[in-house]
């Protein structure tokens, strides 16, 4: 059986008075008791002084700092509910901004609703909570100890416990046994139930609002974008290098050697420059290969569908192009389609054993679809060798998604879907 | 070498090869008229002074883009009798049907590295000037192995595809008699049930036009 996360679901199991539950309960209760006090302490502290000092504006000062105060015990705080709560609470607040002084990040946490409703809750936490937590851990424990240490202490003194008076080590023994387990049992539940309700009340105060935990996605979001963004930038850069720089160097000397086939005699000399010529042309068609593979000059200049049509012009089967994108898409988009599919017709090659293949394109409510459809023997499983792990990341980052279904047997159909705008 | 001596317009961005090209073409007795490193300036040339053949990159300034391609393709719109010689780094059938589009001859596309096999080249240059119609082998080998099975190319054998092929790279029958180790009067042959399977009308250049026919697919 699955642990339970919280103490809700611990309560419900009947292992509960043999779980760890029972004892985080007394953890977190008894831990709330110098941690409220703290914060009442320093919150009353704080407030004093703001008021002493508010005639000299530091006290005014002073009291801008609360919301700070509140976000500190809160990371704490949330730290703490970790006790109760197996996954933990998560942070409300948002990444800071990049590039702020430390001043202006201090001012930024400040004006962070978390961070209001942080400070209110360490003073409830200073006010109501830990009293409350200090009477029930605090009587339910000394009852307990007492319970259990009633055989010697009965043994030399009179004891009350409530109704009953002990007067023998034998008399605690049976008290012990008899009311101790009872006692333990009720005294369990009912401190689950007052951890749980504070460890919840600790949550939806300190835990990130519905519009936070958007906000956060959206943050993780954006950040990936940039990666992908900062991938594509420097692969064109990389590209625009090679193509501009080393490949009209080459170029230019295959010209001169050209020139210099012309003006030599047929001899050793000649057999030499002519070899160097034939291969300064295999470096370049090697490099022509490399630079595409890097970043088509084609995508670039024309477009999706013309970058597709150069790669199935390439395939040694036939492929039919049915292409319905008229606009030009974000380039991390269309980088992203376009190695989606030049990965999934070079599988088609090497693996597929297909007579045919067909490339569909098309733009479905705001989201581009692309399919790659053999007539091959299937089988093929995403992920295992195929390469197209990476794009799975890449597309990821985009809002999209890609689909394998490849049953043994074939045939296999490859979808890619991808919002046609960046961001949300 | 040359049949005659050509007045030609160079664009090329790179400084390199524009000195590489200008060395060979001079060395070939040509008059290399002008030399531009940019589309708009290819363009104010060629209409104050026409040339007999326009070179140029793909691949030109001010946007790096496929300015050159542009420029030909409106040298060739307004001055129908110029031959242009189209040199690209990479093979690329997106740029040659944009040029292929309005065309009817007269026009070449060549990978940069074909400029080093300087006689061949200079060959090439000498049938864009005549109107002939030049195709880097390449592009051709890449072509060919696309979609067959419908359009006008469907009849045609594989022979035929392949002297077709060899035309398209601007091969005189003797030279593609020679490449396909045939005799001249097999080549002619298969050339004629070629012209007569794709239906071309007489009235226009059938080898520029089964060459065009190829090229579209």
């Amino acid at each position: 059986m699955e642990s339970p996360k919280t103490v809700w679901g611990a309560l419900a199991s009947p292992r509960y008075l043999i779980s760890s539950w029972p004892w985080r309960s007394y953890a977190y209760l008894l831990t709330s008791v110098p941690m409220g006090a703290l914060s009442i302490v320093v919150l009353i502290g704080i407030a004093g002084l703001s008021a002493l000092l508010s005639p000299i504006l530091i006290g005014i000062l002073m009291l801008t700092a609360f919301p700070l105060l509140g976000a500190g015990i809160g990371w704490i705080e949330r730290r703490r509910a970790g006790l109760m709560l197996v996954d933990g609470v998560s942070s409300p607040h948002a990444k800071l901004p990049a590039g702020l002084t430390r001043r202006a990040r201090l001012t930024y946490r400040r004006r962070e609703q978390a961070s209001m409703r942080a400070l209110g809750y360490s003073f409830v936490l200073g006010v109501f909570l830990w009293p409350v937590s200090a009477a029930f851990a605090g009587i339910s424990a000394t009852v307990l100890l007492t319970t259990l240490a009633a055989p010697v202490i009965a043994d030399g003194d009179q004891m009350g416990m409530g109704p009953w008076t002990l007067d023998t080590a034998r008399e605690g023994l049976v008290f012990l046994v008899l009311f101790g387990p009872v006692f333990f049992a009720v005294s369990s539940y009912l401190l689950g139930l007052i951890a749980g309700a504070e460890a919840a009340l600790a949550r939806a105060m300190l835990g990130p609002r519905q519009e936070e935990l958007q906000r956060n996605l959206a943050e993780l979001r954006r950040s990936r974008l940039d990666l992908v963004d900062a991938f594509e930038t420097e692969r064109a850069r990389i590209e625009r290098h090679l193509h501009d720089g080393v490949q009209q160097r080459l170029v230019g000397l295959t010209m001169t050697l050209g020139l210099a086939e012309l003006d030599l005699p047929e001899g050793e000399g000649r057999r030499l420059v002519v070899k160097a010529h034939a291969e300064a042309e295999a470096a370049l068609a090697d490099l022509r290969a490399a630079v595409r593979g890097i970043h088509p000059r084609v995508l670039v200049d024309h477009g999706l569908e013309a970058a597709v049509r150069e790669v199935a012009d390439r395939m040694p089967l036939p492929v039919a192009l049915q292409f319905s994108i008229v606009a030009r898409l974000p380039a991390p988009i269309e980088a992203a389609a376009y190695f989606v599919v030049s990965e999934a017709l070079a599988n088609v090659a090497k693996h597929a054993r297909a007579t045919k293949c067909e490339v569909s394109g098309w733009v479905d409510r705001e989201r581009l679809v692309i399919t790659v459809q053999d007539d091959g023997v299937g089988g093929a499983r995403p992920g295992e060798g195929t390469g197209l792990t990476g794009l799975v990341t890449r597309l990821d980052a985009l809002g999209g998604t890609l689909d394998v279904d490849s049953p043994p047997g074939g045939p296999t159909r490859l979808r890619m879907e991808c919002p046609c705008q960046l961001g949300d | 070498m040359p049949t005659r001596r050509l007045s030609i317009v160079l664009a090329e961005d790179s400084l390199l090869l524009r000195e590489g090209l200008a060395s060979i073409l001079d060395r070939a007795g040509h008059e290399v008229r002008d030399s531009v490193g940019d589309a708009d300036t290819l363009l104010a040339v060629v209409r104050k002074d026409p040339p007999d053949v326009v070179i140029t990159d793909v691949r030109m300034p001010p946007g790096h883009s496929d300015e050159g391609l542009r420029a030909a393709a409106a040298i060739r719109a307004e001055l129908p009798a110029i031959g242009i010689l189209v040199l690209s780094q990479y093979v690329a059938d997106a740029y040659l049907s944009s040029l292929l589009e309005t065309t009817t001859g007269g026009i070449g596309y060549l990978l940069k590295d074909r400029v080093g096999h300087v006689t061949e080249f200079l060959e090439s240059l000498d049938r864009v000037a005549d109107g002939g119609t030049v195709v880097d082998p390449e592009v051709v080998r890449q072509l060919l192995a696309r979609r067959r099975n419908d359009g006008p190319l469907a009849a045609l054998t594989p022979r035929e595809l392949e002297v077709l092929a060899l035309m398209a790279e601007g091969r005189v029958n003797a030279s593609i008699a020679e490449h396909l180790v045939v005799s001249e009067a097999a080549v002619r042959k298969h050339v004629g049930n070629i012209f007569a399977k794709l239906q071309l009308d007489d009235g226009l250049d059938r080898r520029v036009s089964a060459v065009l026919t190829y090229l579209r697919g």
